[in-house]
């Protein structure tokens, strides 16, 4: 089912036009309403009157995590805080989040994207959707909250954290569709087996996102809940989940090109790359009025077609991802980067800088364990002692990550000094 | 009489107690006793040896974190109910024991290595019952 026929499948001359259309308007309104953009414009070189059409994008400058950092919080606000209606927030690279802001209308943009997107795994007003991602700061819970609400179906706003709750209410509802990360509608496939629920769900589709996951997991997904899974993308910079999802063909997800509008880059070179070439993907928001954003680099690696979908759809369509420009892992749905655990272990005097992430899955739910080496002279001998700082330093990384991890204590010297780059990371999950 | 046990912090990892023990061999440390804590993560060796400065010194060079605790080690007469006395005793003077193990030294006494949070007040107790604690130079000297 397609339900905004008219923008999902326009011409691509229509969609040209229309993306020019809105990108000089936009670029006029931030240069108006964003300190920051109306520097790095003139920085730049360059003034919205020389942006005349989408062609016209590559003369203006890149967006990045860190300028969302660095005017923390609301720095890159276009709109009076009297206009704002929302907050959202996701991890920033060190110590504070990376804060977006949305107007009604940036509410109302996002609940249509979201609600083009579960129409791409057919699901409609008559169907009974579980929302089971975290409800909060997080743009998961709210975004799919708010985009199946506008489809007009059944929502049961789950959120996350008890399983058992969600495959009783699975059944007894007789939801049809789930919104949640693959990996945890993985786990749950195991919990319904467990319980010999499985034959007696009504579960047709499920729109996973949040986190990245392969072919194999899908039809891994597919076979064992014999339902259709779909792969939603999105971040909350551009918006929260909705950017782009798969339609039934799994040829690629569909952005909503009507609102954000695409490049892809040499993540090295900075410059575009063809259709079908490797490169970061880029955002401008075109029609955003809380916190629009010019080029916005995503880190995420994929590339891109225009050619129509056999679904009818002529939106530009995304491979599914191949890594990131950057080293950013998303465990458990949440962005993690290990500058916040660096930046979160410099203030436990008893660890010295040298740390080690170890990211792996176990039954299909994401686990993180922290390797640190203690200061000689903080060690004890006693387990209660040990216990202590172990507990002291697990409350010090849940606070900086919003997830807990497992604290593993190491002897002086025991963790690899690498030469050059300091390697932080094993991820053993192959998600790529 | 309290003397300095060596305590060795070690990572959970194939071979690690062997590299402990190598140093300490090749350093000529004589182990009298030891004791292993072990969680699922790390294991606190903790030694009774001829020469505990020595040992931390050289383990520390080496790499491990390595450190003195003072403990008591107790004399214990091959009686029956004698360690359950000297519990006792203790306990009645409100003093914690961390950790205790044995001392597998041959004498004509058993003897334990006891941790207590209360080191001062638990050798003040023990002397005032007339129980021999061992001495550093008695430790040296097996």
């Amino acid at each position: 089912m397609i339900w905004n026929e008219k923008m999902e499948c326009m011409s691509r001359d229509e969609m040209t036009q229309l993306q020019s259309e809105r990108l000089v308007k936009l670029v006029k309104y931030v240069y108006d309403n964003v300190e920051f953009y109306r520097k790095r414009m003139d920085e730049h070189g360059v003034k919205p009157s020389d942006i005349k059409g989408i062609e016209d994008i590559t003369k203006l400058p890149y967006t990045t995590k860190d300028d969302l950092r660095d005017t923390y919080p609301f720095g890159l606000f276009a709109a009076p805080h009297s206009d704002i209606v929302r907050i959202h927030a996701s991890s920033g690279t060190t110590g504070k989040a990376t804060v977006v802001g949305y107007t009604q209308n940036d509410i109302d943009v996002w609940s249509e994207c979201v609600a083009r997107c579960m129409s791409m795994a057919d699901v409609t007003k008559d169907d009974i959707i579980q929302v089971a991602y975290g409800y909060g700061l997080f743009t998961g819970g709210l975004g799919a909250h708010y985009g199946a609400e506008k489809l007009g179906a059944m929502v049961v706003p789950m959120s996350t954290g008890n399983s058992k709750k969600l495959t009783t209410m699975m059944v007894d509802f007789g939801a049809t569709a789930i919104a949640c990360t693959p990996s945890y509608l993985l786990h749950l496939s195991e919990v319904l087996r467990d319980e010999g629920l499985l034959d007696q769900i009504k579960l047709k589709a499920a729109i996973c996102g949040a986190e990245p996951w392969t072919e194999k997991m899908r039809t891994e997904i597919e076979t064992r809940l014999n339902i259709t899974a779909h792969d939603i993308y999105g971040l909350s910079e551009i918006m929260g989940p909705g950017v782009a999802c798969d339609c039934k063909y799994h040829a690629g997800l569909h952005i909503c090109e009507d609102h954000f509008y695409p490049e892809i880059i040499d993540p090295k070179t900075l410059e575009p790359v063809a259709d079908g070439e490797l490169g970061e993907l880029v955002f401008t928001t075109i029609t955003k009025e809380g916190i629009p954003l010019i080029r916005y680099r995503t880190k995420d690696l994929t590339s891109i077609t225009h050619k129509k979908c056999e679904c009818g759809r002529t939106s530009a369509r995304i491979s599914r991802f191949k890594g990131r420009s950057d080293d950013m892992l998303i465990i458990r749905g949440v962005n993690v980067f290990p500058s916040q655990v660096e930046a979160a272990l410099i203030n436990v005097e008893e660890v010295t800088p040298h740390y080690m992430m170890i990211v792996d899955r176990e039954n299909n739910l994401d686990t993180l364990e922290i390797q640190v080496e203690v200061d000689v002279k903080y060690y004890t001998d006693e387990v209660k002692g040990i216990e202590k700082l172990t507990k002291k330093i697990a409350t010090v990384i849940q606070q900086a990550l919003g997830i807990s991890a497992k604290i593993r204590l190491m002897g002086p010297n025991s963790l690899k000094r690498s030469e050059g780059k300091a390697v932080h990371v094993i991820d053993n999950r192959k998600l790529y | 009489m309290t003397v300095k046990q060596l305590s060795v912090f070690i990572e959970n990892r194939r071979g690690r107690l062997g590299e402990v023990l190598k140093v300490l061999k090749d350093n000529n440390v004589n182990i009298l006793s030891m004791s292993l804590a072990d969680t699922t993560e790390y294991g606190l060796l903790r030694l009774i040896v001829n020469n505990p400065e020595h040992g931390r010194d050289v383990l520390l060079d080496a790499g491990f974190s390595s450190m003195l605790t003072e403990v008591l080690i107790i004399k214990v007469p091959h009686v029956a109910g004698s360690l359950q006395r000297i519990l006792t005793l203790i306990a009645e003077n409100e003093i914690d024991i961390e950790y205790m193990y044995g001392l597998s030294v041959e004498t004509t006494d058993a003897s334990i290595v006891v941790k207590t949070n209360a080191l001062d007040l638990a050798c003040k107790v023990l002397k005032s019952s007339h129980i021999d604690t061992m001495t550093p130079e008695e430790i040296a000297s097996l």
